[in-house]
């Protein structure tokens, strides 16, 4: 069944993200965020849910290390306070990718900030491309894929460094529903493959329990964790699952949590 | 998988598209007027000293093309000069700006001040310092007038990074020039060839104005001097000669620009692509 309130793991994973009473005011005096609390175990895919302005996004930025808490501490692997995540791969709203690039390059600069050479990574980022389905794209400029394709090349950057956890910031929320059904499955397949651990942030209820091992559902002023569910579906979910009675089930359960906090 | 990149247009082009509509419309239009031109100067007997037919300019241009060439040569060089340090002084300022929020702030309102002073003014000052190098004083004032479109535009370039990208870089621990080379460089390209092509433009105006404002003294003299010389002479032909000369840089310039621009922005930006509406 699924569980309300705090987590209750069934599997004790080691933590692989921690955030321990953090809090984000910004400068202007707006309350963005908390302070909350929040353990993430190695592997697991969770979605953070709630409407526009729940801090969702800052947390997400914050774990990245492209925003600093205001008070208390998040702790995700070896990333110093501060500094950005290396072992972390991002994907964006937008699929930022750099117009003036190709595709094989957008995918490559990860590594190449790292100092790797194109040669040396050539295996990777062919792997990669292959994985999101762009290998036929490579010498492509980014004005030329569409909406779907420019997200895939997104994603196939994110998991270039081979990162232990991907952060997803409503990557599909551009796309028309087709596009994000395939991308979402195509998505939990390389989570299976892949196994690193996946905070994604989106304000669908749908599209969170599709992927969710765990939901993190938000509210807004100040942003707040309001509970956490556990989807105990099947690992391997595919579109049956989408019609499943479980599934709407679980759809609605999230649902209502949200509309009694906006009560 | 979606598949299929986007793929050209093979349906016919508007009329006004086609690159011999595009090309023929003009030339009718110059011929036209040169043709009208030649027949009023012949009907009426203009004398060549008032108005020269398009075919004695052309003549004169012929006869005096060692003098012609050699003006052409000196306006030429103190154009490209100055229009090279204009780029060099434009690009490593806005670099500094975008590094130093306080260098911006402190020498953005003298670099408007010179920008806004009309060069005919500032030229004589000039000379009086500079009067034993005349070149010298026609390099400063091309550059003068070509340095800021260059300078305004790649800070606006610069300033315009897209704030996912700055993330980016951030997110994957860019060094600040990695930054600059991967990231605000690329940025700024359009806005700075924006700039380039007014700036090469101004650096013609200035080269010639600055001749007129100051006399180039010296031996090597410029098509302003010719133009200056040949009206105290009532040699018309020649100062339209001169004149035709002037337009004709101008306008091979920009061409040039263009073509550079859209070498450089065409696999990319939006301005280089033509969109089928």
């Amino acid at each position: 069944m699924a569980q309300t309130s705090t987590p209750t793991h069934a599997d004790k994973r080691p933590t692989a993200v921690e955030l321990i009473g953090v809090e984000k005011r910004f400068s202007g005096g707006v309350h963005a965020l908390g302070p909350i609390d929040l353990a993430i175990g190695r592997g697991e895919f969770v979605c953070l849910v709630g409407p526009s302005g729940c801090g969702k996004s800052t947390a997400l930025r914050m774990v990245a290390g492209l925003a600093t808490p205001t008070a208390g501490t998040v702790r995700s692997g070896g990333h110093q306070k501060g500094q950005p995540a290396s072992e972390a791969g991002y994907v964006f709203q937008e699929p930022t990718l750099l117009p003036w690039s190709r595709v094989w390059d957008n995918v490559y600069l990860p590594l190449r900030l790292r100092g790797v050479s194109r040669s040396e990574a050539r295996p990777a980022v062919e792997r990669v491309l292959a994985q999101v389905g762009l290998e036929d794209f490579a010498k492509a400029y980014p004005r030329q894929l569409s909406g779907g394709m420019k997200m895939r090349a997104s994603i196939a950057r994110a998991l270039v460094g081979e990162p232990s956890l991907l952060l997803m910031d409503e990557p599909f929320a551009a796309l028309d529903e087709q596009t994000r059904f395939r991308l979402n499955n195509d998505l939990l397949h390389l989570w299976q493959e892949g196994r690193w651990t996946v905070i994604f942030v989106t304000h669908s209820v749908y599209e969170a329990v599709y992927l969710a091992e765990r939901i993190v559902v938000m509210a807004a002023r100040p942003g707040r964790v309001l509970a956490e569910i556990a989807v105990d579906a099947p690992a391997v979910r595919d579109e049956s699952f989408r019609r499943s009675v479980r599934y709407d089930e679980l759809c609605r359960k999230v649902s209502e949590v949200l509309l009694e906090a906006a009560r | 998988m979606e598949k299929q990149l986007v793929t050209l247009p093979n349906a016919p082009l508007p009329f006004v598209d086609r690159l011999a509509v595009r090309i023929a419309a003009p030339v009718i239009v110059a011929a036209l007027a040169l043709g009208g031109w030649e027949a009023y100067v012949r009907i009426a007997e203009t004398p060549s000293y008032i108005l020269p037919a398009p075919t004695k300019i052309v003549q004169t241009l012929w006869s005096d093309r060692a003098e012609l060439s050699a003006a052409w040569i000196v306006t030429l060089k103190t154009m490209f000069s100055a229009l090279g340090l204009a780029v060099a002084g434009g690009v490593v300022m806005a670099v500094l700006f975008s590094a130093s929020r306080l260098l911006e702030i402190s020498l953005f309102p003298p670099a408007v001040v010179l920008q806004v002073t009309p060069l005919i003014a500032i030229a004589p000052l000039l000379s009086v310092w500079l009067g034993d190098q005349p070149w010298l004083v026609l390099l400063l004032c091309a550059f003068i007038v070509a340095f800021f479109p260059i300078l305004s535009n790649t800070v606006a370039g610069l300033q315009s990074v897209d704030h996912g990208h700055r993330d980016l870089m951030r997110l994957y621990g860019a060094s600040p020039l990695q930054r600059l080379w991967m990231l605000q460089i690329p940025s700024m390209l359009p806005y700075f060839l924006t700039g380039l092509k007014v700036a090469a433009n101004l650096a013609l105006v200035g080269a010639i104005v600055a001749e007129f404002a100051v006399g180039a003294g010296g031996k090597q003299t410029g098509l302003a001097s010719t133009i200056l010389e040949s009206g105290f002479r009532l040699e018309v032909p020649r100062m339209f000669a001169a004149l035709a000369l002037v337009s004709f840089t101008g306008v091979a310039v920009y061409f040039l620009i263009h073509a550079l621009s859209t070498w450089l922005l065409s696999p990319w930006h939006d301005s280089a692509v033509r969109r089928d509406t």
